[in-house]
């Protein structure tokens, strides 16, 4: 049976091949599109994880689908808010919006308010604007958007377990015991190992959150044309911070005399120590932070890279190939998003463990 | 080659301001997350995580306590087993008893019942015998009178036969004097 199945598998492989001069032939014989840039797979790759003022979906320049979001500017002359399609889909800085005496611009989604009198965004050699300064941006931004979609959906599903909770005493019944066992999961396996049974409960709120946020966040960001909002180092910058707060504000004295002046070690190296522990504190959340950045972030360049293959090879051939990588990526994927939930929280809970734990006196 | 060193330097600073938009945190977006954690932490420990870890662990001890009580149930089983078989040992000692008492009070009645009937018989039979010898002394009175009588008749006959002449009267006194010896 097996060997049936990789035998079909292999013919599907070996005849996708021989089509490819074909495919690749079709392609020449096209009229060239005189608009059509070369495929630059680094553009397209960093429009997919960077943010954005809108939702893009499809399409392409004006033709494109996108979901307007607000865009809210802190400026020197107080707050400015617009929709983000005022810009037209530009993210070149070619379309100026006038907004309260102000010009904005949108260059490759940063937005810059253009000095007075200026028509056009300049830039130097740097890359820095020479023309233009750019406002605090507060704006909604597709990260934000869908960071509000995963609060919508967290809410939609632990308000129904907590109302089952409520009303009854009985183990709940379908989603519901699915959320259960995870909450559990977090619990059991998470909050008291680490954290140990007497103080554990001070701090599931945040470890619940935080793993339930990340881990459908991820989820959430790998159906197409959804915001890499994990993958987002300003995101995961503040869940490390989370943690960090935590940290500090929980440590109890034992904590703090471990890292300033560590008992049972001569006195010439306890300077030396408190500064290695002092930095293991700060790396601690900034270690959070790079993990689930990195993660995310590879997952997706690596499917989108895949998928760039057959742009910058031209053949949709390629797709033979490239579809069934993509697949296993995203399946792997789907296992990264729940292990680097689990991670996140798991160091999480262990860091908080470590500011809290009773030692023994010696 | 100027100009290539030109484009490159183009190119270079192109991506590394990409790489580098990837890496720098983005300010905006980080206060927004941070309020958006912090709304979501309080909302979901007020409204969901604290209902769902009191139900959680309020089922626990439910389950728990339900576990203790089917072991006490158990027990009490066990031990009402016991009480009963115990019960039952008793009953049957009862039973054994009173089987043992019944046929000693049988036994008793028996003999005592034979003792009154010996004791009525013995009467009855010295009843008899009493009346037995009464009337034999009363038979044996009335033979003695009936001999009595017939003997006086006898007599009363052979003496007449005797004396009914002169001569025999003769001898008889005769005889009689005979007999008497003078002294």
């Amino acid at each position: 049976m097996t060997a049936h199945k990789s035998f079909r598998i292999i013919v599907a492989f070996t005849l996708s091949f021989l089509l490819l001069p074909f495919v690749s032939s079709a392609q020449e014989d096209m009229p060239a599109d005189p608009s059509d840039e070369a495929f630059n797979p680094t553009d397209m790759i960093m429009h997919h994880i960077g943010d954005a003022h809108g939702w893009h979906f499809f399409g392409s320049g004006e033709q494109s689908v996108t979901l307007p979001l607000p865009v809210i500017l802190y400026t020197d002359n107080g707050l400015v808010t617009f929709m983000s399609s005022e810009f037209h889909h530009d993210t070149e800085g070619q379309y100026v919006v006038e907004k309260d005496g102000m010009q904005f611009v949108n260059y490759h989604e940063t937005i810059y308010q253009l000095n007075p009198g200026e028509e056009q965004i300049a830039f130097n050699e740097e890359g820095e604007a020479t023309n233009a300064v750019k406002p605090y941006d507060f704006s909604i931004t597709k990260n934000v958007a869908a960071m509000f979609v995963t609060v919508i959906v967290m809410i939609i599903f632990f308000f129904g377990l907590a109302r089952h909770h409520k009303k009854d005493t009985k183990a709940p019944r379908g989603i519901n015991s699915a959320l259960e066992a995870l909450v559990l999961f977090v619990r059991d396996d998470i909050a008291i190992p680490q954290i140990g049974e007497k103080k554990y409960m001070k701090f599931m709120p945040f470890l619940l959150t935080v793993f339930f946020f990340i881990w459908i966040t991820n989820l959430l960001g790998l159906l197409p044309g959804a915001a890499n909002v994990t993958g987002n180092i300003a995101v995961t910058a503040a869940l490390g911070l989370f943690t960090l707060v935590l940290i500090v504000v929980n440590g109890n004295r034992d904590y703090w005399k471990h890292t300033f002046w560590m008992p049972g070690v001569p006195t010439g190296v306890k300077p030396i120590l408190a500064v290695v522990e002092t930095m293991g504190l700060l790396i601690k959340p900034i270690a959070l932070m790079i993990r689930l950045f990195a993660n995310i972030t590879a997952g997706h360049i690596i499917i989108l890279s895949l998928f760039s293959l057959i742009f910058i090879l031209e053949t949709a051939g390629v797709a033979s190939i490239s579809v069934p990588f993509v697949l296993f990526m995203t399946v792997l994927e789907l296992l990264v998003a729940f292990l680097q939930a689990f991670i996140f929280t798991m160091l999480s809970a262990l860091f908080i463990g470590m500011a809290v734990e009773e030692h023994e006196h010696h | 080659m100027v100009a290539k060193q030109a484009l490159f330097n183009v190119a270079y600073n192109h991506y590394s301001y990409i790489t580098m938009d990837l890496i720098t945190p983005d300010f905006g977006l980080f206060f927004w997350q941070t309020i958006v954690m912090l709304i979501l932490i309080f909302l979901m420990a007020k409204y969901a995580w604290k209902p769902i870890l009191q139900g959680i662990r309020k089922r626990e001890q439910n389950i728990n306590d339900a576990l203790d009580s089917a072991e006490n149930a158990k027990k009490e089983m066990q031990n009402l087993k016991a009480d009963n078989e115990r019960l039952l040992q008793e009953a049957r000692v009862e039973r054994d008893n009173m089987i043992k008492e019944a046929r000693a009070i049988k036994d008793q009645i028996i003999a005592e019942a034979k003792q009154d009937a010996q004791k009525e018989a013995d009467k009855l039979i010295e009843q008899a015998r009493a009346t037995i010898q009464v009337e034999r002394n009363a038979a044996m009175a009335d033979i003695k009178n009936q001999v009595a009588t017939l003997s006086v008749q006898i007599a009363e006959k052979v003496l007449r036969q005797e004396l009914s002449s002169d001569t025999k009267q003769q001898k008889l006194v005769e005889d009689m004097i005979e007999d008497v010896t003078l002294n």
